[in-house]
């Protein structure tokens, strides 16, 4: 497939930036128009917490996206993806620590330790704060490609805390969870896939040795 | 353990210059929109509009001195935002879900040990006793709270009605089972029908009531109707609904959450600011319509009303 031109790129990147906001912007309006329901702040809370999840798992999608459909081009909306996923998990740990605790510090760090979704959701967020702050041309420079890939190799960790994170939180109803958790599980099996393809392919051109005999 | 992946993304790829440019872009729309949300939370309204239909109202209901003088929540709140799993796990769904569940005929069956098993239908549980309003304090397991004006009379009356024998120590309640009419108990999600229980001496106090109205009117459906259990010193959740069953029983019986998760959810289930719930704190509460947290009274505020029935009990394992 012929790859888009670089103005349909750019256009493209437009479109995909202003739909990304589109989730803060519902959530703004319903705000300005007091229809968030008889608890805004859980809404709020539950709203960005579900998109920071969903933009994660967009943006683990990007890599085997670009490959099932031979469509490299595609590698360059994720930036912008991974940060919205940062951006919306912003949101929803600002939430958590303005509106919900209130910058009731002692209350926070009580939380962190004792309650082990709040433990998971944390560290799902600060697995994404590196990766967020590396995210420009100069940290890939300084970094070199290669450390760079292995940092943010990082998110894979992340999207699990976040998975982790929404599984310990919910009373009963595990279904949405647990679909989060699916997705994730196959975006990594591709990737699982993958290197397994890559090993067999770099063994069979060493020297060859016989399954039996190993 | 890392994943190697193979290095075929040349990082000119990844550093286009339009991205570069949309991170700065982005920076500034994310600050903005941050803001936004917050400001937008502080002005919403809380007074919002009571919508009350004037066309069941509830007569001769009589005001009654176990009132709180603490300003009700909307009805539109009380009914909109409320656990009610047998329509949905959603707190939001269930008004909906229930629009058209069917609370009439209906009837309780009182048994177990009591002197004769009987059958009693929704319009004689409503003349055992004087209807009273009690506004009672809401406090949800979750952290939630509410000011609800209760339509009911005291339990008691049901169980004098039912006439107990001497042995029967616990009073079991049971929800109705009917997945045709509340889809989620096609699901396994909990171990339907909802059970509750109550000890004898709680069951009797004067402040446990069987709702049956809400806000003058009769009890909507996404609330428990057409008979529910209000114990307003307990979570929100021993407050059983859509009440078909009540039997009196020698042991303490089964519960459903405790079932479910009884390292989360105990028998008793008092509200105590001092015992956290594993995967929360019980020292807060938002009551909805504020801000701000408050703070979380023991027994919900009716210690004094209720502190002795628990003298001499260790709380934190009688959770």
């Amino acid at each position: 497939m012929r790859p888009p031109s670089e103005k349909l790129v750019k256009g493209l990147k437009v479109l995909t930036f202003l739909l990304c906001l589109g989730p803060a912007s519902v959530l703004l309006w319903k705000g300005f128009q007091s229809i968030l329901g008889a608890n805004p702040i859980d809404v709020i809370t539950r709203t960005t917490g579900r998109w920071t999840l969903i933009f994660l798992l967009v943006t683990l999608s990007v890599s085997p996206l670009r490959k099932i459909l031979e469509m490299p081009w595609l590698i360059r909306f994720r930036r912008m993806l991974g940060l919205f996923a940062f951006f919306y998990g912003s949101l929803h740990l600002m939430t958590y620590v303005w509106l919900d605790k209130f910058f009731d510090v002692h209350e926070m760090l009580h939380d962190i330790f004792k309650r082990r979704f709040i433990t998971a959701g944390m560290t799902a967020f600060a697995l994404m704060l590196p990766l967020a702050l590396t995210s420009t041309t100069g940290w890939i420079r300084r970094l070199g490609g290669k450390r760079w890939r292995a940092l943010h190799r990082l998110i894979y960790f992340s999207a699990a805390a976040g998975v982790i994170h929404f599984i310990w939180l919910v009373k009963a109803d595990l279904r949405r969870p647990f679909t989060y958790g699916a997705v994730l599980l196959l975006l990594l099996a591709f990737r699982a896939f993958q290197w397994g393809i890559a090993r067999v392919r770099s063994r069979s051109q060493a020297p060859v040795v016989h399954a039996e005999t190993r | 353990m890392l994943i190697k992946q193979s290095s075929d993304i040349p990082s000119s790829e990844i550093t286009s210059k339009s991205g570069y440019m949309s991170r700065r872009k982005f920076i500034t729309g994310a600050a903005a929109t941050g803001a936004a949300v917050a400001a937008g939370f502080y002005l919403r309204s809380t007074d919002e509009t009571h919508v009350v239909e004037a066309n069941n109202a509830l007569p001769g209901v009589i005001k009654s001195p176990l009132s709180t003088t603490e300003k009700p929540n909307t009805l539109q709140d009380i009914t909109n935002y409320n656990n009610y799993y047998e329509f949905s796990t959603d707190k939001y769904e269930p008004n909906g879900l229930a629009t058209n569940f069917r609370s009439r005929p209906w009837n309780v069956s009182l048994e177990g040990l009591v002197k004769k098993p009987k059958k009693l239908d929704i319009d004689t549980i409503m003349k055992l006793a004087p209807l009273e309003e009690r506004i009672y304090r809401h406090r949800c397991v979750e952290g939630w709270s509410m000011v609800i004006p209760w339509v009911g009379f005291p339990l008691s009356a049901l169980i004098k009605a039912a006439e107990p024998l001497g042995k029967a120590k616990y009073v079991a309640f049971e929800t109705l089972f009917a997945p045709n009419q509340m889809p989620n108990q096609k699901s396994g999600l909990l171990a339907w029908p909802y059970v509750e229980g109550l000890r004898m001496d709680e069951a009797m106090h004067p402040l446990t009531i069987l709702a049956v109205g809400l806000y003058g009117e009769a009890l909507p459906n996404v609330d428990g109707a057409p008979v529910r259990l209000v114990v307003p010193w307990k979570y929100g959740f021993k407050g059983i609904k859509a009440i078909v069953k009540v039997s009196f029983v020698e042991n303490m019986p089964p519960t459903t959450w405790n079932r479910m998760a009884s390292n989360e959810y105990g028998f008793y289930s008092n509200v105590n600011p001092q015992v956290d719930h594993p995967r929360w704190s019980q020292a807060k509460e938002r009551r909805i319509g504020e801000f701000l947290k408050r703070p979380t009274l023991m027994f919900n505020g009716y210690s004094d009303q209720v502190a002795s029935l628990y003298s001499g009990m260790d709380l934190r394992k009688n959770y």
